[in-house]
């Protein structure tokens, strides 16, 4: 089984390699990502949730003098995390289009983001996590440059350089927690880093969870770091802007909860008014900046720096209930996000416009990409039924318990439900309804690919909306009691 | 096996490549470049045959050693001589426009051999403990470099690169004897491993000329490793030189010149009478060259100029791993970086030989949309640029690791929180790269065709960046 967990990994590059060597890009990547979307079924329905704790482990010895080992591992949240990426990639790949300039090129980065991503969430080793994660970015940047549209260098060299110096930042972070541990005690492993604090050994300042937090943040766009996020998305070609949005942002999230919340309870407890006051710039502000948004993807765009906010809110409550609330939300937003952008390029294909002023009434021709688009909106919005909605239901409950200093984000996170349905919704009429405007009178419907590629993601959205204990009880034996 | 015997196959190696080359009438002169490759490697299978120092008290053992960072320091001069040879023959067309037509490929074979003279010396000077020796075999290293330097005869940027390499080159041996007399003068030795007990001998007033011979010996040696306010002649010199010879200045001469360095410091650095000022120079040594080297190469619109302050900037990097000397983990670190840097450095410079030579130039905007014209070329910068910067996965990152990891062990805080800032700053020249590469619409579409030889070396060097910064245990085994 851990080899299992390994393959999950190589397979993409494998597949990358055949790609590089000459095999059909579109159908090899499709292939190694399916596969790889059993391996992770078959590791999440593997796991033994009764033992819990680190399963499928497996070691390599890189710089044993310095502590580094490849130490790959899954507990309950990991594999939530990988049947995450590995859902959003074969979506990804499927939607994928043939491309005219380097088609070999755009398959093997889309494969390596998702082997960077499942490889960063796998790592036990802190060094590995971060490197992965750095393996994951590049080829983002690239596909970004090379694919994207619209003022395509100035969004990649934005996003390049925040997330270049946030990650650096991350860096720094990750080796100040290295040289804080007492000499002889020193290592990188997660798990041994768990026990070190829990044993009192570790005391590590707040200033490096500062760093972690502004390291992190910056991945997942937190206000106000999060000016790179928008535009990148917009435009990134659509695949490119599933992965990253719908998984490899979710890293950041996954390092917090995976570093933070253990190894710093004090300075998480120290420094949450902060968090909070940047929550509340993230559903607040960025919620009104969505609303006056003109175009589809933008608005799409800012709407997932904004949920991340929910996310946050669920970190700083700190407790139990609201951290499972932010794990559940962050595999509901991961698939319901990737939909949206994935149709959203498909409306793009067909009216070569995602402006709302030129849009209009395209329901009447192409029924099935309007369904799936209420869908993916409702799904956005938190609609019961949706995993979203567990999610978020979730995160209220915790931060409310945590106490009165929650009372204002809470509230203010209540009320950006309000504003997501404003912006959400309007979206939905001003692109599908309205009166037919007579250049969309014959747009195509939504092609069978691309419809079941879509249907893929919303089908364990509402699989977890209605069962969302088949994510809690997993994501539920990472977290502490 | 004796240790002076791999120098001196090199030399005998070198010799009959010259004869051959004066009597032969083939004008097949690419055959030498294969030859002495060959010979070069049989060269370096060799030097894994355990060797002996000489016998203490012989007269070999008062000017060479044979510890483990000769052993591997020698490979890598061999390793770095062997890439150079391969690269010869490609750059055979450049050469024949500018050198005089009157017999066909005059000229060619020389530029073939002369490397394995420069090798040789450079050879020596990594095994040397005397400085009698190692200014000898760096004399014979560094003549040799300036003719491959000016090699360009009809090109004004080739002259003016080897002048200036010339007379700057005379500058610091003027530096390094005249340090070397001070050194001489208050200790009465010239060997290494007799200066420590001649200076705990010393009195008082003796330190301060003392000190004054050892800092016109780091002057000699800055302007070797090329490390900051010594590195003028850098940028210049690269790009005026053959590319291939470029490419082999900036690693096998640093690299000897580290070593020196390296002998030098450790036989003073704990030394109570000198040591404080010593760490003090080359800490403030290491913070100039990384502050200058990297923001320096920003605004480079030249390839070879960007990789020649980029070479500037390692400089600063490795002495940030020699002011923590101290640590035992030092001299490994410095010794992998050295590994990883010849993998990427060499590999860029094998790209732009083939870039420039099918463009015409070499500004970055030459490799504009290359990912089109040659996905080979492309993905080989794309590592190489990778690992220069320091990206997971490849040597430069695991390199840079090791030296973060010193610097900090011995408490360099300072020196660390500013090499986080020229990463950074690597990260934005380095992507300038990459993104002409991809991001930029190319010139002409017609695709790039990249010989035989080269593709070889694309690939080995490629697969050890990849190699050693997933793997880097054998490497640093080799140096503990």
């Amino acid at each position: 089984m851990s080899l299992l967990l390994i393959l999950t990994i190589v397979l993409p590059l494998a597949a990358s390699l055949l790609i590089m060597a000459g095999a059909d890009p579109r159908r090899t990547s499709l292939v190694a990502a399916v596969v790889n979307l059993a391996f992770s079924l078959v590791l999440f329905f593997g796991y033994d949730r009764t033992a819990g704790g680190w399963q499928f482990l497996s070691e390599w010895k890189i710089l044993p003098k310095l502590g580094i080992n490849m130490t790959l591992g899954a507990d309950g949240l990991t594999l939530v995390m990988i049947l995450l990426a590995t859902l959003v990639t074969v979506s990804a790949l499927w939607v994928a289009p043939k491309v005219e300039k380097y088609n070999g090129l755009y398959h093997v980065s889309l494969l390596f983001i998702s082997a960077g991503v499942i490889g960063a969430f796998a790592s036990l080793d802190v060094l590995f996590l971060y490197s992965f994660h750095e393996l994951a970015l590049i080829p983002t940047f690239l596909m970004i440059g090379i694919w994207g549209t619209g003022d395509r260098q100035a969004a990649a060299w934005k996003a390049t350089i925040y997330l270049g110096l946030g990650s650096f930042v991350l860096l720094i972070g990750l080796i100040a927690l290295y040289i804080s541990i007492p000499s002889g005690h020193r290592t990188l492993d997660l798990r041994e880093l768990d026990q070190l604090a829990t044993s009192g050994v570790l005391h590590p300042s707040a200033l490096i969870y500062l760093l972690l937090l502004v390291g992190f943040g910056s991945l997942v766009s937190l206000f106000p770091l999060h000016s790179w996020a928008p535009g990148a998305y917009a435009c990134a070609p659509p695949p490119a802007a599933m992965l990253h949005a719908g998984v490899l942002k979710k890293f950041g999230l996954y390092g917090l909860i995976r570093i933070a919340l253990p190894l710093f309870p004090e300075a998480m407890h120290e420094l949450n008014g902060l968090l909070l006051l940047l929550v509340v710039g993230n559903i607040l502000y960025i919620g009104y900046v969505t609303v006056s948004q003109k175009r589809l993807d933008w608005t799409i765009g800012y709407s997932s720096v904004m949920h991340m906010g929910y996310i946050f809110l669920g970190l700083a409550s700190l407790n139990m209930i609201g951290v499972s609330g932010a794990a559940l939300l962050m595999f509901a937003h991961g698939l319901s996000v990737a939909a949206a952008f994935a149709l959203c390029g498909e409306i793009r294909r067909r009216t070569g416009t995602l402006e709302y002023s030129e849009l209009g009434g395209i329901a009447r021709t192409a029924p099935v990409l309007a369904l799936l688009f209420g869908f993916a909106t409702m799904a956005s919005l938190g609609l019961p039924g949706f995993a979203n909605f567990a999610g978020e239901v979730l995160v209220f409950f915790g931060a409310t318990a945590a106490g009165s200093v929650m009372v204002i984000p809470v509230i203010v996170a209540v009320w950006g439900v309000v504003i997501s349905a404003i912006y959400m919704l309007r979206a939905y009429r001003n692109v599908f309804w309205g009166p037919v405007v007579q250049r969309w009178e014959s747009v195509a419907d939504i092609a069978s690919g691309a419809k079941w590629a879509v249907i893929l993601l919303l089908l364990p959205l509402m699989i977890a909306g209605f069962y969302p204990q088949f994510i809690l009880k997993m994501a539920g034996t990472a977290l502490p009691h | 096996m004796n240790t002076l015997y791999l120098e001196i196959a090199v030399v005998v190696l070198g010799i009959i490549l010259l004869m051959v080359e004066s009597y032969s009438a083939s004008a097949n002169k690419a055959r030498l470049a294969w030859i002495g490759a060959i010979g070069l490697f049989g060269v370096l299978l060799l030097s894994f045959i355990p060797q002996h120092a000489p016998a203490p008290g012989s007269p070999a053992a008062a000017f060479i050693t044979s510890d483990l960072l000769s052993v591997f320091f020698v490979r890598l001069i061999l390793a770095a001589t062997i890439v150079f040879l391969l690269t010869v023959p490609s750059f055979f067309p450049a050469l024949r426009i500018s050198l005089p037509a009157e017999r066909e490929g005059g000229g060619l074979g020389e530029f073939a051999i002369l490397p394995i003279f420069v090798c040789a010396g450079l050879m020596w000077m990594v095994s040397a403990v005397d400085f009698i020796m190692i200014f000898v075999s760096l004399e014979l290293a560094t003549i040799t470099l300036y003719i491959l330097a000016t090699y360009l005869r009809q090109n004004t940027a080739s002259l003016e690169s080897g002048t200036k390499f010339l007379i700057l080159g005379a500058l610091s041996t003027g530096f390094i004897v005249y340090g070397i007399s001070w050194l001489f003068g208050t200790t009465g030795t010239t060997n290494l491993l007799a200066l420590p007990s001649a200076i705990a001998a010393l009195p008082e007033a003796a330190v301060t000329p003392l000190l004054f011979g050892i800092g016109m010996i780091l002057v000699a040696l800055s302007f070797k490793i090329s490390a900051f306010p010594f590195q003028f002649w850098v940028p210049d010199v690269y790009q005026g030189a053959p590319t291939p010879v470029t490419s082999y200045l900036s690693v096998a001469s640093k690299a000897a010149g580290f070593v020196v360095l390296i002998r030098l410091l450790g036989a003073l650095w704990a030394i109570p009478a000198v040591s404080h000022q010593i760490h003090a120079v080359i800490t403030l040594l290491a913070a100039l060259t990384l502050i200058f080297g990297n923001f320096a190469a920003i605004p480079q619109t030249n390839m070879k100029r960007l990789l020649g302050y980029s070479s500037v900037a390692h400089a600063g990097y490795l002495l940030m791993a020699v002011a923590s000397l101290s640590s035992k983990m030092a001299v490994p670190a410095i010794g992998f970086y050295f590994a990883g840097y010849l993998a990427m450095t060499m590999l860029s410079f094998v790209v732009l030989q083939v870039v420039s030579e099918a463009t015409g130039g070499d500004e970055i905007s030459r490799f504009n949309g290359l990912g089109r014209r040659s996905p080979l070329l492309a993905g080989a910068m794309l590592l190489a640029a990778a690992s220069l910067a320091g990206i997971p996965f490849t040597a430069g990152f695991i390199g840079k690791l090791l030296v973060f990891e010193v610097a900090l062990k011995q408490g360099h805080y300072g020196l660390v929180a500013l090499g986080c800032v020229t990463v950074a700053a690597g990260f934005y020249y380095y992507f300038k790269v990459i993104r002409a590469m991809y991001w930029q619409q190319p010139a002409e579409e017609t695709s790039i065709a990249v010989p035989g030889a080269l593709r070889f070396l694309i690939a080995v060097l490629g697969a050890a960046i990849i190699a050693f910064g997933v793997y880097p245990a054998p490497i640093l085994a080799a140096l503990r």
